[in-house]
């Protein structure tokens, strides 16, 4: 019996190292299976928000094609660092859609001036209110819809040069 | 030419490792060769010559700002202050590994140096075993993490270091914690020595003790440092967040700590032999875990280091040699050695098996609570995290319970105790522990059943502590009873601190506009003005706020929190702004400025929250006595015993 007690803490590193294991193999992102993943987006309709662009409402987004619906802000840094990413999404031909949240037309104006502006349509969401109904955690933060407006993916946080492979094949797979 | 010559150092250190564990295991094996042993000690100490000698030559690439220099280049800038082109250094993954394998390897030479009390065999078996360690952390440097790797052409400018990362505590958090957890491999590698030649005794155990308080001491001083460092600079207002890599230091001090106490009972009553060697083990064990859990992200954290599944494998491949070896050594061998000496339920070593109990419990929570978002994910595919509430519900009330333990240890005789006599002993404390708890009752009525715990407990158990010391003569008693002392006075005081902290804390979050007084806790803080300012390789929106005490006529104190703005890498961070008094800190951070123009603030009262760290630096400084008297005595034992000889 003794002896048995002996090999219990070798037994427990073991099954911890398998756990271990298992994790290392099916590494996890930063990919949060949300809840509308499946679902089709709410219905909302939002406003134009910079001078250059047409206003963004959930028909824009169920017109058949799929796309990259990104929540940004002229007040956020990282999305200025992410600007670049997007810039590139759309020269591989992705389209990508904007919700601009809690901004001003000329802060925002003077935002795409600088960094570009890879965006066809940007809504102004000045009371969060569909932030809030998507649960977005914060900006930026990125969705991916498919043509018939259904969230097929969720992205939180600043998208990274190295995402761009991986969601141009993701939106090829949403036709 | 820095970098290559670094990179030969490196790899010397590696095939001097090799040779050492071949010396030290032809010099041990029945029908080998006993004189291959004397070359042991030397080949350690050249190892940790040449170890010591490419972390220098890494420093001086980073101090030159050598851009050729791939790590240079990814985590260094030439406009960054000197202090942080040097603590930089190991301010990212291979940087901080080779002062990781640095320290294994001096550490190493240490015990090679100035470890005399140890018998021949068990000396040598115990550097084979610190030199199997140390090549699989060089090989893991060589061929997954090379710290020297160069760039052609070489970028003329390089991309900077993590704003957050750009402070003092860089200097002084991850060395002191890493020569804690490295110090750590000593006990790992005595325990192994010490199965492998079947001599587990009393004399085992005081030639280990020195080493295990020195690595505890250090990893007392650099948890205590890390939580300061993130209390200011995250801007959060906590000191201690549950994050994973948080958790990964306190595991091994956990079990550090249990070692440090068993150890004792082996020394002096020769009990607990298997329990100890047990601890020695998995102290280190939990340094490796918690080296793995951050550098393979396989869980997220604050910490996050550049991530890469092949280290990942590499680091487990290395934990499932180590740690799975000396717990098959561990079943294996321990069978044969000798049950120790017996003793009584109630009486010292009873006191110090339920603190070991109490304290092995405490790491089992905190290593599940880590683990399960991972459990869970592997199981059931489903992410979710456990945060502080989990902790404190769980770990808090046997912390409690483990200082009621701890007051009444020290009072306690060896082998036999009666348990009226130890009561008698405590009268005093438990007095002032009654006293105290009526006074909190009344003077703040309402508080939270765990803070009020804490706090009275931290009153009565900070007077127990100095029970040892009652009816002595003060003169007469020796050092390491002071160390003792202080050390268990400073968990008492830290404990203060932190209900304090959870129990009397004022939070108040507005959005100011210049020229507007807001109020916390006794404060009425005037919001003065915004000014631009600029530092070497950042700007920054700086406030004046003045903030006077109610009640109180003097200056007022000036607090200036930031919202910086750095420009390699480009990152925002807030400074926040703290004042010190003598009874707490006043704590500002300056957040965005709203559309309407108004700034948002977060001001906090914490009264009495410096005690925490107050508490750690006297934990750290009481073990640095207990040493100093342990070494003191055995250098005027040896001097006696020479004198006789």
């Amino acid at each position: 019996m003794k002896r048995f007690w002996l090999w219990v803490p070798v037994s427990v590193f073991a099954l911890l190292a398998g756990i271990f294991v298992s994790q290392l193999r099916h590494p996890s992102g930063n990919t949060i299976p949300s809840h509308w993943v499946g679902h089709p987006m709410p219905q909302f309709d939002l406003p134009a928000a910079a001078s250059s662009r047409p206003a963004l409402s959930f028909a824009n987004l169920a017109d058949g094609k799929p796309k990259l619906l990104n929540i940004f802000a002229s007040w956020c840094i990282p999305c200025a660092s992410e600007a670049a990413v997007l810039a590139d999404l759309k020269k591989q031909g992705v389209e990508v859609d904007g919700i601009a949240l809690r901004d001003t037309r000329s802060d925002l104006d003077q935002f795409l001036a600088r960094n570009g502006n890879p965006y066809t349509h940007i809504g102004g969401d000045v009371s969060s209110s569909v932030a809030i109904a998507l649960g977005s955690t914060g900006v930026p933060e990125s969705y991916i819809i498919d043509g018939k407006g259904i969230v097929r993916k969720q992205y939180i946080g600043e998208l990274s040069p190295e995402d761009v492979p991986a969601l141009v094949a993701e939106i090829r797979a949403a036709q | 030419m820095i970098a290559e010559a670094g990179l030969a150092a490196l790899w010397l250190a590696a095939a001097l490792a090799v040779l050492q564990f071949v010396l030290a295991f032809f010099g041990l094996v029945e029908g080998g060769a006993p004189e291959l042993t004397r070359a042991v000690r030397p080949v350690a100490v050249v190892q940790a010559v040449l170890v010591a000698l490419a972390l220098a030559l890494l420093i001086l690439c980073f101090l030159n700002s050598d851009m050729s220099v791939k790590l240079v280049y990814t985590d260094s800038h030439s406009a960054k202050p000197f202090i942080y082109k040097f603590a930089g250094t190991w301010g990212n993954h291979e940087g901080s590994m080779l002062l990781w394998v640095a320290i294994l390897g001096v550490a190493g030479a240490a015990v090679a140096l100035f470890e005399r009390s140890l018998d021949h065999a068990t000396h040598i078996a115990t550097l084979g075993a610190q030199a199997v360690i140390s090549f699989g952390f060089y090989a893991f440097l060589l061929f997954s993490s090379n710290p020297f790797a160069r760039l052609d052409p070489a970028p003329p400018e390089g991309q900077g270091l993590n704003p957050l990362l750009q402070d003092p505590g860089l200097a002084f958090h991850p060395p002191t914690l890493y020569i804690g957890y490295v110090g750590m491999s000593v006990a790992f590698s005595f325990a192994v020595g010490a199965l492998v030649t079947r001599k587990v005794d009393p004399a085992f155990a005081r030639a280990m003790r020195p080493w295990v308080l020195g690595a505890w001491i250090f990893l007392t001083l650099g948890i205590t440092a890390g939580s300061y460092w993130a209390y200011y600079v995250l801007g959060w207002g906590g000191w201690w967040f549950w994050d994973p890599v948080e958790n990964a230091s306190l595991m091994p001090w956990l079990a550090a700590t249990a070692l440090l106490h068993s150890v004792t009972v082996l020394a002096t009553r020769d009990g607990l032999r298997a329990w100890t060697v047990m601890l020695a083990v998995v102290a280190f064990s939990m340094s490796m875990v918690g080296t793995f859990l951050v550098r393979s992200g396989i869980l997220t954290s604050v910490h996050a280091f550049a991530v890469d599944p092949q280290r990942g494998n590499f680091i487990l491949a290395l934990l499932v040699i180590y740690i799975g070896g000396a717990l098959a050594l561990f079943a294996v061998r321990v069978g044969s050695v000798r049950e120790g000496a017996r003793f009584d339920a109630v009486s010292r070593e009873g006191a110090l098996v339920l603190n070991n109990l109490l304290l092995s419990t405490i790491l089992g929570i905190v290593l599940i609570g880590t683990l399960y978002p991972l459990i869970v994910e592997a199981v059931t595919g489903e992410k979710l995290s456990v945060g502080p509430p989990f902790f404190n519900a769980t770990a808090g009330p046997l912390a409690l319970l483990l200082v009621v333990v701890m007051a009444a240890g020290p009072v306690m005789r060896w082998r036999r105790e009666n348990g009226l006599a130890v009561l008698r002993r405590l009268a005093v404390p438990i007095a002032i522990g009654v006293v105290a708890l009526v006074a909190v009752l009344v003077a703040a009525p309402g508080l939270h059943p765990l803070p009020l715990l804490g706090l009275v407990l931290a009153i009565g158990v900070g007077a127990a502590s100095l029970a040892p010391l009652w009816g002595r003569n003060l003169r007469r008693t020796p050092l390491f009873t002071y160390g003792m002392v202080l050390a268990h006075l400073g968990c008492a005081v830290s404990l203060a601190g932190m209900a304090c902290d959870s129990a009397f804390l004022k939070e108040t979050l507005v959005a100011a506009k210049i020229g507007e007084t807001e109020h916390v806790g006794p404060f009425a803080v005037k919001f003065e003005g915004i000014d631009p300012i600029a530092g070497p390789n950042w700007t920054a929106l700086e406030a004046t706020m003045t903030a006077t005490r109610l009640g109180w006529s003097g200056d007022p104190l000036i607090l200036s929190p930031q919202a910086r703005m750095y420009s390699a890498p480009a990152t925002e961070t807030s400074q926040s702004a703290i004042a010190t008094l003598w009874d707490g800190h006043l704590y500002l951070v300056l957040g965005k400025q709203q559309d309407d123009g108004r700034w948002q603030l977060r001001m906090w009262w914490k009264p009495f929250v410096t005690l925490i760290w107050a508490g750690g630096a006297m934990i750290a400084m009481g073990g640095a006595l207990a040493l100093l008297g342990r070494t003191w005595r055995s250098l005027i034992m040896a001097r006696r015993k020479d004198a006789g000889a």
